[in-house]
């Protein structure tokens, strides 16, 4: 092949590895902005917020010990937390317990959306100043993880949460719950 | 041969200068907005002004929190502040953030097994760049210090038509 050709190839073959990476990224398979996880496999932090519902009392995830449950952040300015909303609804009434912890909200437009697509939470905490999400090492909504009966921290989902992310993380943790008991 | 390459070093060296001195005219100490915080001595609020410029907001992603309005690297910020007033020194910041956003918060990360690629990557490069160049140039020298490829008759040719032109 001609010396001449080189340059060409050169521009192929970055051209190529470019496509596979925008591919990646747009199957959401990579995502150059997520930040690895700290958290997988080590005991969950706990956190005693203020109760959404009543601010005057407190909500703690330390009633949740001996129990496999889901910690999910969310906000009503989060448009991926309203899409996903909907199917923690449909967990909850499989008898999933979710925890909710709310970020950077304001008590009464949070209020107002569970009150109008329906409240999927055993409680939620109220953290408008990232208190509890800083401990958790969230940087972005919605999160959701899964803790363990031993309070461990097995699986983080960042983003929305859809049926086929639930198969595939999520669904073997509970499956193995009931088989025990 | 050699000039050209030192030359060339130098040039490509300065422009590493250029980059560092950037780099500084953005984020100095002084520019922290310290936002009415108070300090019970000008040693924690050094400390606070350094954290903040280390720490990486994790939204923005290419902003230390210090440069961020990200509401996120305002509540670093207000953490950072609690923990220099609590007395914690620069390792308990550090392995604070650490435990909880990895070593990504750290605008410069720990020297260990997985980032050795993000410390040495550039300086291979550079050594790579430097080997290609030198072959490049010495192939180069070789083949003009070769007899020129030209037939006899041209440079008789070239020859007369030369001295035709002086006399």
């Amino acid at each position: 092949m001609s010396k001449a050709f080189l340059p060409l190839l050169g521009f192929l073959l970055l051209a190529g590895l470019f496509y596979i990476v925008l591919l990646q990224m747009d199957s959401g398979a990579y995502d150059p902005r997520e930040v690895p996880t700290e958290f997988i496999g080590r005991e969950a932090p706990s956190f005693t917020l203020p109760n959404l519902y009543d601010l005057s009392t407190t909500v703690s995830t330390e009633s949740m010990r001996g129990r496999v449950w889901l910690l999910n952040v969310w906000g009503t300015w989060c448009p991926e937390c309203w899409r996903e909303h909907a199917f923690l609804v449909h967990l909850a009434g499989q008898g999933v317990p979710i925890v909710g912890l709310n970020w950077r909200d304001t008590v009464d437009e949070a209020i107002a959306m569970l009150t109008d697509k329906g409240d999927p939470f055993e409680f939620i905490g109220y953290d408008p100043r990232s208190d509890a999400v800083i401990e958790w090492g969230v940087y972005g909504a919605p999160e959701t993880f899964l803790i363990d009966a031993d309070g461990i921290v097995r699986v983080l989902h960042k983003g929305m949460l859809t049926a086929a992310d639930w198969e595939r993380k999520f669904a073997p943790f509970f499956a193995a719950d009931e088989d025990a008991s | 041969m050699s000039a050209r390459i030192l030359l060339a070093l130098v040039l490509l060296l300065s422009a590493f200068a250029v980059q560092a001195e950037d780099a500084v005219v953005v984020d100095t100490i002084d520019t922290v907005d310290t936002e009415n915080l108070y300090f019970t001595s000008p040693e924690r609020e050094a400390l606070y002004r350094k954290m903040v410029l280390e720490l990486r907001c994790l939204v923005c992603q290419n902003q230390n929190i210090a440069d961020s309005n990200a509401e996120l690297a305002q509540d670093l910020r207000r953490r950072t502040y609690d923990l220099v007033s609590q007395g914690k020194s620069e390792q308990d910041i550090v392995a604070f953030m650490v435990q909880r956003y990895g070593d990504f918060v750290m605008y410069r990360p720990p020297f260990k097994s997985t980032t050795l690629f993000l410390w040495l990557g550039p300086f291979l490069i550079l050594v790579l760049a430097v080997a290609m160049l030198l072959l490049y140039v010495r192939r180069r020298d070789t083949q003009a210090a070769r007899a020129p490829d030209i037939a006899p008759a041209d440079l008789d040719q070239a020859r007369k038509l030369l001295e035709k032109n002086t006399s």
